[in-house]
């Protein structure tokens, strides 16, 4: 590791201008975490505007990955005193958060969340720090061929572990990659899916097409849902946990952080699978099971610390390979290319100040998190009692001038439109948008080092398979996608346990 | 949050206090909550509707690629591509036909999806009256409707949250971030 340029990162973001940024990025993660409603990668999708206005495009990144992690420590506050989870990555913590708020210790449960989270993002960062310059080694020598594989398995993996039918997911990312064809052809500059439009000629704009999908369209979602009424938390007290209860809740901080380092790093892995694997593991572990669902400390610690710890992994794919590990992740890829940076293993010797910059922004962000979510939690409890519909409006005039300041388009306003309500009515009828988002992104990367291998093999599409790193990958493909087909055969044969069923209904019941 | 009384949610599940299991209600609120928040579920028709809609999409982009020259492996044209991936389409959409009616993933359209189009309406509106009177105006008028008539908001609220939000916009894109947004009033 060249050390001097990771301290060369802590000057990039020790500059007045960047700090500041982070300090934004992480309150409004924070902030949407708490509000039900906007999820980090709408949020990210709306603000992507800001890329192209910043005066330094390090300083947006850094906001930008901040608003992600940040939500994963206010989404626990929402579990906890409301019984919503803020975030997906945050439903589990109901089970055991809400029990807790029940006995009268909202303010325990919100405190170990808060240390928990902490250790679990920086055991996850000092991971990032040591494993990203390998990784990124590694990867210099891969060729078209490992990453159309690579894309591939990301696309796949995001389809299949998402939320929401894998047909219909894989179908939603099949569709994202075909968005992405449009336009003129980069090999033969011929006119693809256009219909004589010139505005179509450059391809659909992939920050258009989040902002829709993922902004609009959670917008006007949530303006059919019923939640009128505000929501009034409980006073909350005694947030430090006592010396105890740190004691019982330690081994599952160690253990969420290390579940949520590996499954963060793991393409479609992030935040949400952590968190729910890090609540299986405690439950396996814990001497008095039947505690869990019924306030139990540790059922609050493991699942926060994973998250925290997938979260900031997640940024390793991205970073080192260039493949975005999630929707949030393919945000801020969209963000690295419309700096002109193109996300890959050169990225750390290309742009060190923005390697670095960012990673170690992410120490100084959770730091500044851990103060937000302890001392100042108050001042988020309130905001709680902000009404959504007052929120809504404002969200709606960000995003439509947001999209107008990138080009200056008033095209890109209806494109964007356009698809908020494909995204509505994907959302309305079980299509989740998150798959197609991250497909279009990675659309003209998998075509092009798609067709590039062709030349490469002289057409020879058994290439794929005997290059060793791509026959791997595609392996794991393979597996993928023949991994649900196994389990179903083998659920026929055997029935299933009482147990795990009545626990995964009521994990699916509260999603 | 209503505070309905504990009802055992399964039989099998013995509290081991005497006091009222704290999981059981926890259960039965959150099974009371998602019955009064969820939508109905749309039903076979929502899934035969998508799905078609799928295939018409995958067919349809399946002959435009056609049309734009496949080549050969060795030299992909411009349409190979898209034509695997509009074949995949059309795959994903043929099972969504078969499996769909097991599925009840969907959510119905009620009056309440009303709300939804007059939403989407005045960002249509808005996006065709920034470039004719600039922003100031529609982003007030977008603010009234969705505060006063979406939100359900007083009016004093309503046109309190419009018109500081218009200012801070102004401010914010203006003179904090100088992009060369469309406005009337100039400062």
């Amino acid at each position: 590791m060249d050390f001097s340029a990771f301290l060369d990162g802590f000057a990039v973001v020790s500059q007045p201008n960047n700090l500041l940024y982070c300090l934004i990025g992480v309150v409004i993660g924070m902030l949407i975490g708490v509000l039900p409603g906007l999820g980090p990668a709408a949020t990210m999708a709306i603000l992507l505007p800001i890329v192209y206005n910043a005066s330094d495009p390090v300083s947006a990144i850094i906001m930008l990955a901040g608003i992600y992690y940040g939500a994963q420590y206010g989404g626990t506050i929402t579990s906890v005193l409301l019984r919503i989870p803020g975030e997906a990555s945050s439903v589990v913590t109901v089970f055991d958060g809400f029990a807790m708020a029940k006995q009268g210790k909202a303010g325990t449960a919100l405190g170990i969340a808060a240390i928990g989270s902490f250790v679990g993002a920086t055991i996850s960062i000092i991971g990032l720090t040591l494993l990203g310059p390998l990784v990124a080694d590694f990867a210099l020598d891969f060729g078209p061929p490992e990453y159309a594989a690579l894309a591939l398995l990301g696309v796949l993996l995001v389809a299949t572990i998402g939320n929401g039918h894998t047909v219909k997911a894989l179908a939603a990312a099949a569709i994202g990659l075909l968005l992405a064809t449009v336009g003129s052809d980069t090999f033969t500059s011929a006119d693809r899916y256009t219909f004589g439009s010139l505005n179509l000629e450059d391809g659909i704009d992939f920050v258009v097409v989040a902002m829709g999908l993922f902004g609009v369209g959670e917008i006007l979602y949530n303006l059919e849902e019923r939640h009128g009424k505000a929501h009034v938390p409980a006073v909350i007290a005694n947030i430090w946990p006592s010396r105890k209860e740190l004691k019982q809740a330690s081994p599952a901080i160690g253990r969420g952080s290390l579940i949520g380092f590996v499954l963060g790093v793991l393409p479609g892995g992030g935040a949400v699978m952590a968190s729910l694997a890090a609540y299986a593991a405690e439950k396996r572990v814990a001497k008095k099971p039947e505690r869990f669902g019924r306030g139990a400390i540790e059922g609050v610690a493991g699942p926060e610390s994973a998250n925290n710890a997938a979260a900031t992994s997640s940024f390793i794919p991205l970073l080192t390979i260039g493949i975005p590990a999630n929707a949030s992740m393919a945000m801020l890829y969209a963000a690295l290319l419309v700096v002109g940076v193109t996300p890959g293993p050169q990225l750390i010797d290309e742009r060190p100040d923005l390697f670095w910059g960012v990673i170690n922004s992410m120490y100084i962000g959770n730091l500044i998190l851990l103060l937000l979510s302890i001392p100042l939690v108050g001042v988020f409890v309130k905001i709680l009692r902000i009404r959504p519909a007052i929120l809504a409006p404002i969200t709606a005039l960000i995003t439509i001038l947001g999209v107008y300041t990138i080009r200056n388009s008033v095209f890109d306003i209806f494109l964007m439109i356009i698809f908020g309500v494909i995204g509505y009515i994907m959302k309305k009828t079980g299509f989740e948008p998150g798959p197609m988002v991250l497909a279009f992104v990675l659309g003209s990367l998998i075509e092009s080092s798609f067709r590039r291998s062709m030349l490469i093999f002289d057409g020879d599409a058994t290439g794929f398979v005997t290059r060793p790193i791509s026959g791997t990958i595609l392996a794991f493909v393979v597996l993928v996608i023949a991994m649900p087909l196994i389990k179903k055969a083998f659920r026929r044969r055997t029935p299933s346990t009482d147990v795990t069923s009545e626990s995964s209904t009521r994990e699916d019941s509260l999603r | 949050m209503s505070e309905t009384h504990p009802q055992p949610a399964r039989d099998d599940l013995k509290a081991v206090e005497q006091q009222p299991d704290i999981l059981a209600e926890i259960q039965a609120e959150v099974a009371q909550d998602l019955a009064d928040e969820r939508p109905p579920a749309g039903g076979p028709a929502y899934q035969l509707v998508s799905a078609l809609v799928v295939l018409a999409f995958g067919l349809g982009a399946a002959v435009l690629a056609w049309g734009y020259g496949l080549g050969s492996l060795r030299r992909p044209g411009p349409g190979l591509w898209p034509f695997v991936v509009s074949v995949l389409i059309i795959v994903l959409a043929v099972i969504l036909l078969a499996i769909g009616r097991t599925l009840d993933d969907t959510e119905k359209f009620t009056r309440a999806s009303l709300l939804v189009l007059v939403g989407a309406a005045t960002f249509v509106g808005l996006g065709v009256l920034l470039p004719l009177v600039g922003f100031e105006i529609p982003a007030v008028l977008l603010g009234i409707i969705w505060l006063r008539f979406l939100g359900g908001e007083s009016w004093r609220s309503t046109i309190l949250v419009s018109v500081l939000t218009t200012a801070a916009f102004y401010f914010l894109f203006l003179y904090a971030l100088s992009v060369p947004l469309p406005h009337l009033i100039a400062l």
